[in-house]
């Protein structure tokens, strides 16, 4: 039941990664940057932060719920083989410069928007334990 | 608009194909390092690597590729771990996952391109 929970949360993940992907790499046009995937990974990095912290600090959902969320919609959302594959593209294109951006963003802004999410998750639970 | 049951079935097999690698993985060697995140996706970069590389028609395209290699392989998922190493104190731990996630990945699509292109079109 689990596994079907997750498949089916996996689905809408992926069908929003590819719709959202599409739209942002066709908001910039001509470029061979990977505009659309760097965005996707980028706002579920912000997302399962978020998610995380709000879920740990009341033990809110119940687990099977949770796991389909995290690892079923968020997990299927970010992709890294997508990453991985556009960046060995970049650089078989000689595009060296544009190969490093792109690792580097995904890494250090992975990790800030991660730190972003569980920061509104937490500032909104001091808002709430203040009145 | 053909391709959506494509990639919705991918991401389906996808999703469940990781949850049960990283389940498998994470009850028989139980280590600091995510491991089983760790190997999804280096095996996932590969594959997708080697499928990039062998101009397969569109809809098995959508299928293997935007569907389950990309519901099979997670960013977000590394990244909360790589926060959470840091946050539990184990940040040599968190550097030693993250260099290996990039260097081996991006290695791993390269490899799959690369043996795909030495096998078939050579």
């Amino acid at each position: 039941m689990s596994y079907f929970l997750v498949g089916i949360a996996g689905i809408i993940g992926t069908l929003l990664r590819y719709v959202l992907g599409l739209w942002v790499q066709q908001l910039v046009p001509q470029t061979s940057f990977p505009v659309g995937t760097l965005a996707v990974n980028l706002v579920g990095c912000f997302a399962l932060g978020w998610f995380f912290q709000w879920v740990m600090d009341k033990n809110r959902l119940s687990p099977r719920v949770r796991t389909s969320i995290s690892t079923g919609l968020i997990g299927s959302f970010t992709t890294f083989s997508t990453f991985s594959v556009e960046t060995v593209q970049l650089f078989r294109q000689g595009l060296w410069g544009s190969g490093i951006a792109y690792v580097g963003i995904s890494m250090i802004g992975g990790l800030c928007l991660v730190w972003m999410g569980t920061a509104v998750a937490d500032r909104r639970r001091e808002r709430v334990r203040h009145g | 608009m053909a391709e959506i049951g494509w990639i919705a079935a991918g991401g389906f097999l996808g999703a469940m194909a990781r949850y049960a690698m990283v389940a498998f993985v994470s009850a028989r060697w139980p280590t600091r390092l995510p491991l089983g995140t760790l190997l999804v996706n280096l095996i996932g970069s590969f594959l997708l690597g080697w499928i990039a590389s062998s101009g397969l028609n569109e809809q098995i395209a959508f299928f293997l590729g935007t569907g389950f290699m990309g519901a099979f392989t997670t960013f977000s998922t590394f990244k909360l771990e790589s926060v959470n190493l840091f946050r539990r104190g184990e940040g040599k731990t968190s550097l030693l996952y993250m260099g290996m996630t990039y260097l081996l990945g991006i290695g791993a699509a390269w490899l799959g391109y690369l043996i795909h292109m030495l096998l078939f079109t050579l």
